[in-house]
């Protein structure tokens, strides 16, 4: 029985940083309509530059204010060059134009930082811990702790600020927005640099993990799935989601997984994503469409 | 937001079948290009270049013309590629182009049935259920053996070819084959869209709802659309481990692949069949170009390891370049050359 | 603006865009075929290289210690017996479709020195090319990885996998552990758990694992991680509750510093895992930190700066900078001198094969012969400067391996130590195996394996 709990735990909060990721697409496709796929190279080019000032001996705190600025900019830069010509496309062009995207920053991290792979040591000592006779790991609760302080600072700013409440119309009618006088550039611009923020937090967290290396533009593969359960716009359902893949995906693999061979982590989730779209067509907390002829 | 697909009225309906016939006498010249063109070209440029068009043809089918989004290309060439090694080699005495067919069928199959869902799902959501077929796919082909014939890496190596006799072991015999393949499946398909069939696919890409209100059956056009399509995919992928690579592994069959042929289209033009080849040539000539313009910086002593970035970002700029400028892509910008070449001498 | 004209201007920029589009494309089949004068006097190795994309770290370390060893064998000996190296790369990134092309692109040799054999360093890769070079007589080295039934000379002639082939890696390991356990009778009764990369590399050892699980008597599991890796908490929970006595990590690339992470997380010590030839380098394990402490690794050379041939590149290519290493401090790491034995390897192919065929360019074909009687004992090695460095070679038409040895080394957090001697693979009981397989390959392919007791 421990065992079991041990698994789902650990599910529950591998599935916590998943959303971390999702969180990041959630706020862009919320503000710009867009599947940013490029989300996973802006998490790459961020940890890689804050680690590598940082071995360059600039105080980490520093370090920090600097990649969010660096990303701030690439972020906004994005907005403005690649996302406004292509306002009205169809999603999947819009989709492939950031593909395109990750592309180009993935090149331009290798190219300023180099191909090597770096350690990224956020002070905690990853000895397991003993809870009631399950093992947890103390650096997921800390990722967990992270990301939930993430969420409800999120979920309070939309809900109880002007600006909140500014996004949330924008997300919800662009041109109704515009007509009650919403300056979209601006909001645009602070919800693509939130999203910075929040991919620095996963590149950092995710690089701690993993190792900060170019397979870390991978985790966008983790986060689709979750969003595609959760639905592309709300930031609940990116949480839920996460939750849901990363505990099923782990107890699939243990107890479903010794049966057929192991290995299957990989569309476990995808296929749960297509269960759950074949009943709720939007995802669980997405907007069901509205189809008009 | 709505899940509405917009379109732009624009490459809809083909251009009389003049553009058909240009196309098949081009290709009927390509034939002549082995007498010229280096086994270099023939084999690492030219028969990808071909595969890939192919493969775009099949998405262009399922995506460009029927509205359907796919991002499980690569897992149905996986397929395709797979079961026509199967028909091979479990049974000797069929001719190649019959295993060829019957691996493109048994990829339509399968793919209808990943095409179910889109019976309930629309827009982009329906990325779900080829996802769940390209990660699904891979894991089954690597982790039971039988389909690589016992193999217990899941690699499998290409049986020699041969067609009535006709051995297809050199590069010119496989370039020639695939262009025949080729040239056949794009006449097919370049009919099959200005048939009815074509106009239902259309009209459920257009306005589903509406469609059905005029008593189109929505369900069974959008499985055939999955079925023709990845019937053409299935073939491609065969045409890829045989008369390309050589051995293949449910690897190389990934996300990117899938990735490159939505690239195709999207760049050649959506629902065009002109359009393939320029997409293919964007994807498969271009980065090329780039490499041997690397190359030639690198002899006189540009550091290796930045021109290679410098390539990865040279070609994503290039890509969201074509992307804004050209929403109808190349075979739009092609046919905007030619009505421009029309007009010319007639402007005073 | 007239709306007509800013269609005419967009029509023509579309044009200008197009035009330049071609003229790059007929600019890439010019330099493509474009004919070379002839320069004489020189052996070209074309370079499959991959310095971009997430396996970049092992590319740039590898590729950068064999153009070294090229470039000192020019700048010190003047080339092979006159015959200067020459070299190009063509970035693959890992990808098996570029790799293919630029086989094909480089094979044919550069301004006429014909090329000496292809080192792409990438299983994919060299699946993909096996076909290919065995019809251009072009040989092609999977050193320490590849097919393992490639090392069966009578029936891929053209195909080395040296060194190490990954029934030997395995096989090597096991005998370590025996010695661990008090000799390989102690293995019966152990747990030994297997966590292998899912992917035909990491596949291709399970079957000899079962076979030595059996003659051994051990518990064997053996467990996937899907490609790439980034995720394996519920695999490392498995091995918990299996609570084996050793892990063996057949990982690659992301899957080794996570497997090292996620052994933490369940408590499972480093020490106690044992990682290939492909989870031994310092890219694998700094990214795990402490975590990585205590993990031990096979490697067919040990790391460090302390031989004479990599003093000598130090003095003759690096201090002189011309240095192909981007960062000078991974000189003498795992993948630098995994490149330079690959050079020594394959220059001494060259040497040998210029002694039957003269002291000229050799073709693929002459080079197939000096690979296939390289013959490095100690005393060659000392002459090399590589003596502790490379294992002794011996390798024929029928062996395309000649080695099979491994040293055990363990990181210590900062460095990799060697803390074993040269530990064999029992090659008697893999080559049964190999042979099968190799044959089985030649009846589906329709091959007539060679006769090796004939000196071809």
């Amino acid at each position: 029985m421990s065992f079991f709990l041990e698994v789902l735990v650990g599910g529950l909060l591998a599935g916590v940083m998943y959303s971390l990721v999702a969180i990041g697409f959630v706020l862009i496709y919320k503000a710009s309509g867009v599947f940013n796929f490029a989300q996973g190279s802006l998490v790459l080019f961020g940890a890689l530059t804050f680690v590598s000032l940082v071995e360059r001996h600039v105080a980490p705190w520093l370090a920090f204010a600097a990649t969010l600025a660096v990303l701030v900019l690439i972020a906004m830069a994005i907005e403005r060059v690649v996302l406004r010509p292509l306002v009205n496309r169809m999603p999947i062009v819009l989709f492939m134009a950031t593909l395109g995207l990750s592309f180009i920053l993935e090149g331009a991290a290798q190219l300023f930082w180099g191909a090597q792979v770096h350690g990224l040591d956020l002070g905690i000592d990853d000895k397991p811990l003993q809870l009631g006779g399950v093992m947890i790991s103390q650096f997921d609760l800390f990722a967990a702790a992270t990301a939930g302080v993430l969420v409800i600072a999120l979920s309070l700013m939309t809900s109880r600020t002007r600006l909140g409440l500014s996004l949330r119309a924008v997300a919800d009618d662009p041109l109704a927005a515009l007509a009650v006088g919403i300056r979209l550039p601006r909001i645009w611009a602070v919800v693509w640099s939130l999203a910075g923020f929040v991919s620095l937090v996963a590149g950092l967290l995710w690089g701690a993990r993993l190792g900060v290396q170019f397979s870390l533009s991978l985790v966008v593969l983790k986060a689709l799935p979750v969003l595609i359960i959760g639905g592309f716009s709300s930031i609940g359902g990116a949480i839920a989601g996460g939750l849901l893949v990363g505990a099923s995906e782990k107890l699939a693999e243990v107890y479903i997984g010794s049966a057929i061979g192991g290995g299957i982590e990989n569309w476990f989730p995808y296929v749960l994503a297509l269960l759950f779209l074949l009943a709720r067509p939007a995802g669980l907390f997405g907007e069901p469409a509205v189809e008009r002829v | 937001m709505s899940n509405l697909v917009m379109r732009r009225p624009g490459l809809n309906v083909s251009t009389p079948s003049a553009s058909g016939l240009v196309l098949i006498a081009s290709l009927a010249a390509l034939a002549a290009v082995p007498g010229v063109a280096s086994e270099y070209w023939l084999s690492a440029v030219l028969t990808p270049f071909l595969i890939l068009s192919l493969a775009g043809l099949g998405l262009n089918l399922l995506t460009g013309y029927a509205g359907q989004l796919s991002l499980g290309s690569a897992a149905f060439m996986a397929i395709g590629a797979y079961a026509t090694y199967n028909f091979a080699v479990r049974l000797p005495g069929l001719s190649l182009l019959v295993d060829l067919a019957l691996g493109g069928l048994s990829t339509a199959a399968i793919a209808t049935v990943f095409g179910l869902p889109s019976l309930r799902i629309k827009g982009f959501y329906l990325i779900a259920s080829t996802l769940a077929a390209q990660f699904f796919v891979e894991w089954l082909l690597t982790k039971v053996s039988w389909f690589s014939n016992d193999d217990t890496s899941g690699v499998l190596s290409a049986p020699r070819l041969s067609i009535f006799g006709w051995s297809i072991a050199t590069p010119v015999s496989r370039y020639q084959f695939v262009l025949g393949v080729v040239v056949v499946l794009f006449a097919a398909a370049a009919s099959l869209v200005r048939s009815e069939l074509g106009r239902r696919w259309m009209a459920v890409r257009d306005m589903d709802t509406a469609a059905a209100v005029i008593g189109i059956p929505i369900g069974r056009t959008k499985l055939l659309a999955f079925a023709v399509s990845s019937f053409v995919i299935g073939i491609a992928g065969a045409l890829w481990a045989f008369a390309y690579l050589g051995t293949v592994e449910p690897h190389g069959f990934d996300l990117n692949l899938s990735f490159q042929v939505l690239f195709i289209i999207i760049i050649g033009g959506m629902g065009s069949i002109s359009g393939n080849f320029y997409g293919a040539a964007f994807i498969v000539l271009l980065p090329i170009a780039l490499s041997h313009a690397a190359g030639a910086l690198a002899a006189i002593g540009v550091d290796v390891g930045q021109l290679q970035n410098l390539q990865k970002i040279l070609f994503g700029v290039l890509i969201i370049l074509f992307l804004i400028k050209e929403p109808d892509g190349l075979a739009r910008l092609v046919q905007i050359a030619r009505q421009r070449l029309r007009d010319w001498p007639l402007r005073a | 603006m007239n709306l007509s004209l800013s269609r005419y201007f967009r029509a023509v920029s579309s044009r200008v865009t197009a035009t330049i589009g071609v003229s790059l494309l007929l600019a890439a089949g010019v330099v493509a075929t474009a004919s070379t004068a002839y320069a004489g006097g020189e052996e070209y190795f074309p370079l499959q290289s991959y310095r971009v994309g997430p396996y970049a770290a092992g590319g740039t370390g590898f590729f950068g210690g064999f153009i070294d060893y090229m470039q000192l064998i020019n700048t010190r000996d003047g080339g092979v017996n006159g015959v200067k190296l020459t070299w190009s790369e063509c970035e693959t990134e890992y990808v098996v479709e570029k790799g293919v092309e630029c086989y094909e692109r480089l094979k044919a040799g550069l301004n006429g020195a014909p090329a000496a054999a292809t080192n792409p360093l990438s299983v994919g890769i060299a699946y993909a090319t096996i076909d290919r070079s065995t019809v251009d007589k072009l040989p092609l080295i999977t050193i320490n990885h590849g097919r393992t039934d490639s090392t069966d000379g009578a029936v891929f002639p053209y195909v080395f996998p040296l060194q190490l082939n990954p029934y030997s890696e395995v096989s090597a390991i096991i005998n370590y552990i025996g010695t661990q356990s008090g000799g390989l009778q102690g293995l019966k009764g152990k747990k030994i758990v297997v966590l292998y990369h899912g992917s035909p590399y990491g596949r291709e050892t399970i079957p000899v694992l079962d076979t030595l699980a059996k003659k051994y008597g051990f518990e064997l599991t053996q467990i996937e991680v899907p490609h790439p890796g980034n995720e394996q908490g519920s695999q490392w929970l498995n091995i918990h509750r299996i609570n084996p006595d050793w892990v063996i990590l057949r990982g690659w690339g992301v899957m080794n510093p996570v497997a090292l992470k996620s052994a933490q997380k369940v408590g499972f010590p480093a020490n106690h895992i044992i990682g290939n030839i492909w989870s031994n380098s310092e890219e694998d394990v700094r990214p795990a930190g402490d975590a990585a402490k205590g993990f031990i690794s096979i490697t067919t050379h040990p790391s460090g700066t302390n031989y004479p041939v990599l003093q000598a590149i130090d003095q003759y290519v690096v201090k002189p900078g011309k240095g192909n290493l981007n960062d000078p401090a991974r000189f003498g790491t795992v993948y630098y001198n995994l490149g330079v034995v690959n050079g020594i390897l394959n220059v001494e192919a060259l040497r040998v094969a210029q002694a039957k065929y003269g002291n000229k360019p050799l073709t693929g074909e002459q080079v197939r012969w000096g690979f296939e009687h390289l013959d490095l004992d100690n005393a060659r090695l000392k002459q090399l400067g590589a003596f502790g460095l490379v294992q002794p070679l011996k390798l024929s038409c029928a062996d395309h391996e000649g080695g099979g040895a491994v040293r055990f080394q363990q990181w210590d957090g900062q460095h990799w130590k060697v803390i074993s001697d040269w530990v064999q693979a029992d090659r008697a009981l893999l080559r049964p195996i190999i042979e099968k397989s190799a044959n089985a390959y030649a009846k589906e392919k329709g091959i007539t394996p060679r006769d090796c007791s004939k000196d071809l």
